[in-house]
Order: C-alpha cells, then sequence, then structure tokens
C-alpha cells in the first residue's frame, strides 16, 4: 500500500497534515502504540524540515506487513553538510521561524532516534531527499 | 486527576476544546520549543506554554495530550482555537507565570 502527500514550503498551518494521516492509518492496522509513537515523532520533524527549509516537497509512504518507508523529497537550498546538520543545537532556521518555537535544531537527531533506518541525501541547490524505515515488531 | 478538577484547583480560563475536560492528566510539560515537546512530552501530559499558534494544538493531537495551558494572560490565536475545538483539547489560560503555575501544577500531580 502506497499513499502521498505533497508538502509546500513555508505553510505552518498544515505542517503535521501527513503525520496525521499516517498516525490514523497506522491505528487503523493495529500498529503497536508505541511504534505509532515513534513514527509520528520522526515523521511530524521531517515534514516540519520541508515547511521551513525548503521551497515543496513530496512523501510518499509505503506500507508492508513489517515495516513502513517513509521517503520524504524535496526541492530547496540543500543541505551543504551532512554531518553539521545532524548535531543536536545545529539550526539555520530564521529568526521568526524560531520565534515560533521550531529551529532549535533537534529535529534530525529526534528522527535519528525513532526509526530503525534513516538515509540523508542532499544536492545544495537542488534539494533533499530524506528516507526513513521502522519496523512493526520492534 | 481530570483536566476540570485542575481548572478548579488553578483557577484557569478555558478558552475552548471543552470536549477534552474530562481527560485524564498523566502528567506535566513545560516549553516553548516544539522538537522539545514532540520528542519528549508523553501522553496525557499538561503542556505548559507561552506559544499561542495553530501548530500547538498539530502537537498536541500527534502526542495525545490531556491540554495546553497559556501562561501570563497569552490567548490562543484563532487557528489554534478552531483546531482545539475540532480535535476536543481544552486550551487553557491564567496571569500567572510559567514558574509559579507549573509549580502549582507539580504539587497537584505529585
Ligand atoms: N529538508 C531540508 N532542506 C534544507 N535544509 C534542511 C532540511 N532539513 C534540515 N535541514 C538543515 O538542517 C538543520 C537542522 O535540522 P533540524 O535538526 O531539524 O533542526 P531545525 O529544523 O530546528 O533547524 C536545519 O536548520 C537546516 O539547516
Ligand atoms: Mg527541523
Amino acid at each position: 500500500m502506497q499513499v502521498k502527500y505533497q508538502v509546500e514550503g513555508g505553510d505552518f498551518t498544515s505542517a503535521g497534515y501527513a503525520s496525521s494521516q499516517v498516525k490514523k492509518l497506522l491505528k487503523q492496522l493495529n500498529v503497536a502504540p508505541k511504534v505509532i509513537k515513534n513514527v509520528v515523532v520522526a515523521l511530524y520533524e521531517a515534514e516540519v524540515n520541508i515547511v521551513a527549509h525548503a521551497y515543496r516537497g513530496v512523501i510518499e509512504v509505503e506500507l508492508d506487513p513489517q515495516k513502513i518507508t517513509l521517503v520524504l523529497e524535496d526541492e530547496g537550498p540543500g543541505i551543504p553538510n551532512i554531518d553539521l546538520a545532524m548535531q543536536e543545537g545545529f539550526s539555520t532556521a530564521s529568526p521568526a521561524v524560531r520565534e515560533m518555537g521550531f529551529g532549535a535544531g533537534m529535529g534530525l537527531p529526534n528522527i535519528k532516534r525513532n526509526v530503525d533506518d534513516m538515509q540523508l541525501e542532499s544536492q545544495v541547490d537542488k534539494g533533499t531527499r530524506l528516507t526513513l524505515i521502522k519496523f512493526f515488531n520492534a | 486527576m481530570k483536566v476540570s478538577e485542575i481548572i478548579e484547583k488553578l483557577n484557569l480560563r478555558v478558552f475552548g476544546g471543552e470536549d477534552g475536560l474530562q481527560n485524564e492528566i498523566t502528567g506535566g510539560y513545560v516549553s516553548d520549543l516544539l522538537s522539545d515537546v514532540m520528542g519528549n512530552a508523553d501522553e496525557g501530559e499538561v503542556w505548559v506554554t507561552l506559544q499561542t499558534h495553530k501548530n500547538v494544538m498539530a502537537i498536541s493531537s500527534l502526542k495525545e495530550l490531556a491540554a495546553v495551558i497559556l501562561v501570563t494572560d497569552h490567548e490562543p490565536d484563532a487557528d489554534m482555537l478552531e483546531q482545539a475545538n475540532e480535535e476536543g483539547i481544552p486550551v487553557l489560560g491564567t496571569e500567572k507565570s510559567t514558574f509559579e503555575v507549573s509549580g502549582e501544577l507539580y504539587q497537584l500531580l505529585k
């Protein structure tokens, strides 16, 4: 089973939509509550990163009996130094975004903690692709 | 303890989300950083904050928090309130500071 969501850069009022839809889906499939919580945290942070840092993106969700795979691909400025971006506290968020309480630099570390596999690939001035896998029996 | 009981005991204002007034509270979390709440708050907790925008409700709903308390007379934005009502998550308010209301809440819940 496959589902897709579009995400617009800068559209904070819709941030979290894909996460809440995926949460509903996983509940319907009777996935363990702990696993749902992990997926929700990771996907929300990834969704917000497109809204806060990129121009537009697509979230592809693939469900199979053992796992969920989330592929978030965006057009945007890309990430010049992925190791630096992964560090807790590192953020390039604008002052306006920080004032809303985003931009603490905790998003990527939160994502990593909550999934079984995380691949972050990026090309400067092109975009970023984040692939997340979470197993249901973990 | 239920949300309705802390409203009475802490003399909180109710902005909306009344459908959740009987939500059971398991604890509290105090932060104005959304990723901090997303990563570290737990289901059933009351969130004390001064953030008043719609994303507060997105997170409260995703994390299944019991209620939100806005401090120092902050009021929810219109779209935050709208989502609070849709989701049935109470948004409460106080004139007290984060320090004061968190201390009182802790005394009630510990
Ligand atoms: N999709 C993306 N496109 C461009 N830059 C990104 C993207 N995701 C993350 N980044 C970069 O990585 C940094 C750290 O991300 P994160 O840990 O989520 O913290 P925050 O979003 O709070 O800044 C961001 O500030 C940004 O510079
Ligand atoms: Mg982020």
